[in-house]
């Protein structure tokens, strides 16, 4: 089990007239929450289409769970669950009904009703989808991808829509997977949620990666000094340092502060959040429009 | 191969109980036809040569309506939905959901033909089928073919919105071409020519023989022929253009 859940190698897609994937390398261990970021355009959706089995890769080596994707074997797609971006379901179909019609596609599917509970639907079950508002609707496509007890889950921002206290509730559901082993693939444009659930990130901008790491330690692989240290001075001026000693220069700094008999007033040490990194690395003075489908 | 035969019985057993979940749906589907016949039966109903070019049509058209119209509607929106794309992440086979699919559309023709057919004996005094083999022989393979037309053509619609459109400006005109609402003796030749190029025609010949006139199945290989033809381009295309997806790869 120490091989890789998915792995990718020099991974290009083109379509006509645009190469939407440029030779992308990643790889995700069993049991990790991996955070795929990057705008509109950039690559993500191409990529994770490709671990799929929806798309054929024009280059490169993709292996998920040890399978060639592209060949759509059917105990691959009996291991993995799939939460799309936007995908309808039938609309008279009931909440449970749709849960336990899925159910039974797999060789060893989840309880239906723990499933439907878990998922945040009790009260639901006899529910059409078109009753359904859209977070809900949300909860259900989560559902109908986890009945059949996924090792590899892939989701596509699984919480757009979502008001806070239900991202919460994701949120917990996706770390209650990760508690049970899955591995997970996260797609998303919400960076708190890459940094609160993600082990590791990679950021994609034009079909390639930037950078990847743990969300806490990409300000320091970016090039920028990992923490910050903000404080006012007795005029009230805001005076920051970098550094990446912080426990040094506290010392110095409280020390002379306390020398002078004055407080540092709004004394912080920070490390740079992955949205700093994020709009640093993805801003963009030509912004390229982003291709339609990719 | 079990495996596939299983799991298409539970996506037509779904199909069937979600027809009948939107009853409105369900009773017009059913109702269309009998209020066709109703229609014309009482524009002809002094003339039982009319009459019995009346019930065979109808029972051609409905052929055409649950499978071809049917499913070119269904998988148009199941496509756009994106329904499709989420059955096509799953561990089912891409022909058990397709056999669900058209399983539940022939159940719908089945069920018309045994209305009209019943229909035409109490109402319309055609009598019941002379030739039940061959009434099971020209229904199926009218359903063979019009439901790949119907899956072939889902590929030419560009979205749902525009369904409508597009399947009408095809039903309509074969219907309308293939003799269903008149006798195919008073039919200009040119429009003739075109209507015998076509499935509709054929099919409604063959349905006439069965129920009506009682000519042998052997009399009517040319209609079977034209029909097996145009099955064999439609399950091409059906198969050759199917995407699962809205957006094109």
């Amino acid at each position: 089990m120490s091989d890789p859940a998915i792995a990718v190698r020099g991974l290009r897609k083109s379509y006509a007239d645009f190469e939407a994937v440029r030779g992308i390398e990643f790889e995700v261990r069993r049991g990790e929450v991996f955070g795929l970021l990057g705008p509109n355009g950039a690559g993500k959706t191409t990529t994770v289409e490709i671990l799929e089995g929806y798309r054929r890769r024009s280059a490169g080596e993709v292996s998920v769970l040890g399978f060639d994707p592209g060949e759509r074997s059917r105990e691959l797609r009996a291991r993995v669950g799939i939460v799309l971006q936007s995908t309808g379901i039938y609309r008279h179909i009931r909440v449970r009904e749709a849960v336990a019609h899925f159910a039974s596609m797999y060789p060893h599917p989840r309880d239906v009703d723990e499933v439907v509970a878990v998922c945040g639907l009790d009260g639901k079950q006899t529910a059409t989808a078109r009753t359904l508002s859209g977070g809900q609707l949300r909860r259900l496509d989560l559902a109908l991808a986890l009945v059949g007890d996924p090792e590899l889950i892939f989701l596509d921002e699984p919480t757009t829509g979502f008001d806070p206290a239900a991202r919460r509730n994701a949120w917990d559901t996706i770390r209650s997977l990760k508690e049970l082993g899955k591995t997970i693939l996260l797609t998303t444009h919400y960076l708190d949620e890459a940094q609160a659930l993600a082990d590791r990130v990679a950021i994609i901008k034009d079909g390639r990666i930037l950078i990847e790491g743990a969300p806490g330690s990409l300000g320091a692989s970016a090039g920028g000094a990992p923490f910050r240290v903000v404080y006012r001075n007795g005029d009230g001026g805001v005076v920051e340092h970098e550094t990446d000693d912080p426990t040094a220069l506290l010392y110095e700094l409280t020390g002379a502060a306390l020398a002078r008999g004055e407080r540092l007033e709004g004394l912080t040490v920070t490390r740079p959040t992955l949205e700093d990194v994020y709009l640093e690395l993805t801003a963009d003075e030509d912004p390229e429009p982003a291709p339609a489908g990719s | 191969m079990t495996d596939v035969a299983i799991m298409a019985w539970r996506q037509y057993r779904l199909e069937r109980r979600l027809f009948w979940r939107n009853p409105s749906a369900a009773f017009f589907n059913f109702l269309l036809p009998l209020l066709f016949l109703a229609f014309f039966g009482a524009i002809f109903h002094n003339n039982q040569h009319d009459l019995d070019v009346i019930v065979p049509g109808i029972a051609g058209m409905s052929v055409m309506s649950t499978t071809f119209t049917a499913l070119a509607f269904n998988i148009t929106f199941l496509r756009e939905q994106g329904v499709l794309k989420r059955i096509r992440g799953t561990p089912m086979p891409g022909i058990s959901y397709l056999l669900g699919l058209a399983g539940n559309a022939v159940t719908n023709t089945a069920v018309q033909i045994v209305i009209i057919t019943v229909a035409g004996k109490v109402f319309f005094g055609t009598g019941w089928p002379r030739n039940y083999l061959e009434l099971v022989v020209f229904v199926s393979a009218g359903v063979l073919c019009f439901a790949s037309l119907g899956v072939a053509f889902s590929h030419v619609i560009p979205n749902f919105d525009s369904a409508p459109a597009y399947v009408n400006a095809v039903f309509l005109p074969v219907v309308a071409v293939s003799g269903v609402f008149f006798d195919e003796t008073h039919t200009p030749g040119f429009l003739k020519g075109i209507a015998q190029a076509l499935p509709l025609y054929h099919l409604i010949s063959g349905l006439s023989a069965a129920m009506v006139k009682g000519t042998a199945l052997s009399h009517n290989v040319t209609a079977l022929g034209v029909i097996a033809a145009w099955s064999a381009l439609g399950i091409l295309f059906a198969v050759r253009g199917f995407s699962w997806d809205q957006r094109r790869d």
